[in-house]
């Protein structure tokens, strides 16, 4: 027998008599008020080290990200109506590796999390895999409208979506390794900026 | 870890304790994790339902688990991800070496897996020929220091960081006696950014793994798996046979629990769902046995197959906090590694059930609701009825019941311990005697129990 059918044997004979799945629904409605979600956001993501900025438009994340970034860096974007960038799609045939140097990369989120300030982004938002890592700073724009407040509620939207890959980011790259002192930028991004959009 | 291998928890506590300022320390930092973990707790309303649910949870799957892990793989299988079955940890090891002897590689990254040090992977594969690197910043440091992680959380919570500098002068040319978090932290990510840059393989654990869907989901607050699985031709991911949900939607309870509970955090930086492989990519899982399957057949203890790893039982329980983490000598330290050792090996770690007060404390916290304290109990039973209590113990119990058998020697004895005591106290007040560390032994009284009543009887007649 090989070692699945062994495992699997082992597992059968051991396991005991059906025990039922419980409920969700009381959790996520519990916690299902939609009341003050970006301001719950704001102040849960800047506790988790997260930049947050509430804008009218897109024309207004230009306006801060040109007073924080100069001009000469790489930067790549993911979303079309900032086109003064690199695009995304245009470069995702390119190594991943090759994204090393990229100081900042913008996407678009189609859903954040108020209890925690998680945003979930697909590999669709990423376009390549690695890039909301490799970059030394990383901006999520994401519209008031896609905040829920809990993850039971974020699972709900996810639903039986399909997906190669999917991350919930919820702040920059951190670790508290070394004596539990909070360092922030550790491999990933050391900054994470949200742009909540109306 | 194979100096350790014949000393057993009280005697490797005892060194440890040499150092009473670091004890402390020690004792201290985990417990403000673990009141971290409290305010988090807290700001829950629905904290205790969250704990039931995912309690319920787990224990559906336990009663399915070998449905669960059918239709785990099949799903992955579909999703384009390469499943293998270990039935032990050397099948595991072997497994892991012809996928990267098969593609010719020789140097891999890798992110946190308490499986991996459970299977002793890293050694295993260094006797190969093949490198590894830890890319979690403190599993990294503990490697380069040459000793496994001392927590599943937070893997070198031992060490200072004065040492952990001294660590990186030698081996990352950091500045010597540089000891800022922020710098050394930095002289990492420079490193490491190198290592995932050039590494063709990387291997991860895996958090959870969902039936419905055969994708696997990582938490990391670094990003270290990512950039690792990201950059590398294949990802090798090692999992425990319970690490099984059975629906995506359950992640919503598991998510919501797993970092308040192991550091006071809503939620980790990343929680990575992988359920394909990127273009021209492989995606490989391998799903470890190990031993899990006898413990679900272990009525008393199956229940231990629902941890999460959060570590809260570690940071809450007091002997942990003043024994340090590698007085348990096995990869999962504290009381639920005390419940999942012994299921190894059972005369191995006979010693570390007795390892605990039984406050409870850790059944407490536990967010998934495992009757720790009540299984340490029920597992010193099993093993004094195995007969691999040590030796000095099961001689002392010997005694104890010889003594007590009849009043005659009970009264001869006590006489003894009196006489002892008022004459020749340096007899019991020396470091021979284990009742007299950390405390002051009693004053005896002049005369037991019974000779005050047997003379009160005398002078009321």
């Amino acid at each position: 027998m090989s070692s699945r059918e062994n495992i699997l044997a082992a597992v059968k004979a051991n396991q005991f008599s059906q025990a039922d799945l419980p409920c969700l629904e009381v959790l996520s409605t519990l916690t299902a008020t939609n009341d003050n979600l970006v301001e719950k956001y704001k102040t849960i993501g800047s506790a988790g080290g997260s930049f947050i900025y509430e804008v009218a438009d897109y024309a207004a994340i230009q306006n801060i990200l040109h007073k924080e970034f100069k001009p000469s860096v790489k930067i790549i974007s993911g979303i079309k109506e900032m086109n003064e960038y690199t695009y995304v799609a245009d470069v995702k045939h390119e190594l991943s590796h090759s994204f090393a140097d990229v100081e900042l990369c913008i996407l678009w989120s189609g859903l954040g999390v108020a209890e925690n300030g998680a945003l979930w982004l697909t590999e669709e938002d990423m376009t390549v895999r690695v890039l909301p890592f490799i970059a030394q700073h990383l901006a999520v724009v994401i519209s008031k409208t896609n905040l829920v407040p809990t993850m039971a509620q974020a699972y709900e939207k996810i639903g039986n979506a399909t997906y190669g890959y999917g991350a919930f980011i919820s702040g920059p790259s951190k670790t508290a390794d070394i004596e539990q002192s909070l360092v922030i930028g550790a491999h990933g991004p050391r900054s994470l900026s949200v742009f909540i959009l109306p | 870890m194979s100096s350790n291998a014949t000393k057993d928890h009280p005697q490797l506590a005892a060194i440890f304790n040499r150092d009473e300022p670091r004890v402390d320390w020690h004792d201290e930092t985990l417990w403000w994790v673990r009141a971290k973990r409290d305010i988090a707790a807290h700001k829950l309303p629905e904290w205790e339902l969250l704990r039931e649910t995912a309690s319920q949870i787990k224990n559906n799957v336990l009663s399915n688990l070998s449905t669960y892990l059918e239709q785990f793989e099949a799903n992955a299988i579909n999703n384009g991800i390469i499943v293998h079955w270990a039935a032990t940890a050397e099948e595991h090891n072997k497994i892991i070496y012809t996928l990267l002897e098969k593609r010719g590689i020789s140097r891999m990254v890798k992110s946190k897996s308490m499986l991996t040090e459970e299977c002793h992977l890293n050694e295993y594969l260094l006797k190969q020929g093949i490198d590894v690197i830890d890319s979690d910043l403190g599993e990294r440091i503990v490697q380069l220091a040459g000793e496994p992680p001392s927590h599943i959380v937070l893997p070198c919570i031992h060490k200072k960081k004065e040492e952990i500098g001294d660590i990186f002068h030698e081996h990352l040319g950091s500045a010597k006696g540089e000891s800022d978090p922020k710098i050394l932290t930095e002289t990492a990510r420079q490193h490491l950014r190198e290592v995932f840059l050039t590494r063709r393989a990387a291997l991860t654990g895996v958090n959870f793994a969902i039936a419905e869907t055969g994708e696997f989901v990582i938490c990391t607050n670094e990003g270290n798996a990512d950039m690792g699985a990201h950059l590398a031709e294949i990802h090798i991911a090692s999992m425990g046979i319970e690490k099984i949900i059975p629906e995506r939607k359950h992640l919503g309870v598991f998510l919501r629990l797993l970092t308040r509970s192991a550091t006071g955090q809503p939620i980790t930086t990343y929680s990575s769902h992988f359920s394909k492989p990127q273009d021209g990519k492989e995606i490989h899982i391998v799903i470890v046995d190990n031993g899990r399957s006898i413990q679900l057949g272990r009525e008393d203890f199956r229940n231990s197959l629902k941890c999460i790893r959060c570590g809260a039982c570690m940071n809450t329980c007091p002997v942990y906090r003043k024994s340090g983490g590698h007085s348990y000598h096995t990869a999962v330290a504290g009381p639920i590694g005390s419940i999942l050792a012994p299921n190894l090996d059972m005369e191995k770690y006979a010693d570390l059930p007795f390892a605990s007060t039984l406050c409870g404390s850790c059944s407490n916290v536990c967010p998934v609701k495992i009757d720790i304290h009540d299984q340490l109990y029920k597992w010193r039973q099993v093993i004094v009825k195995a007969g691999y209590t040590p030796k000095a113990k099961t001689l002392a119990m010997k005694g104890m019941a010889f003594t007590l058998s009849s009043p005659m020697i009970y009264r001869a004895a006590g006489k003894m311990g009196r006489f002892t005591f008022k004459y020749a106290p340096f007899a019991v007040n020396n470091g021979a005697n284990p009742w007299y560390k950390h405390r002051e032994m009693p004053k005896a009284p002049e005369q037991s129990f019974g000779e005050w009543y047997a003379k009160r009887k005398e002078n009321k007649k």
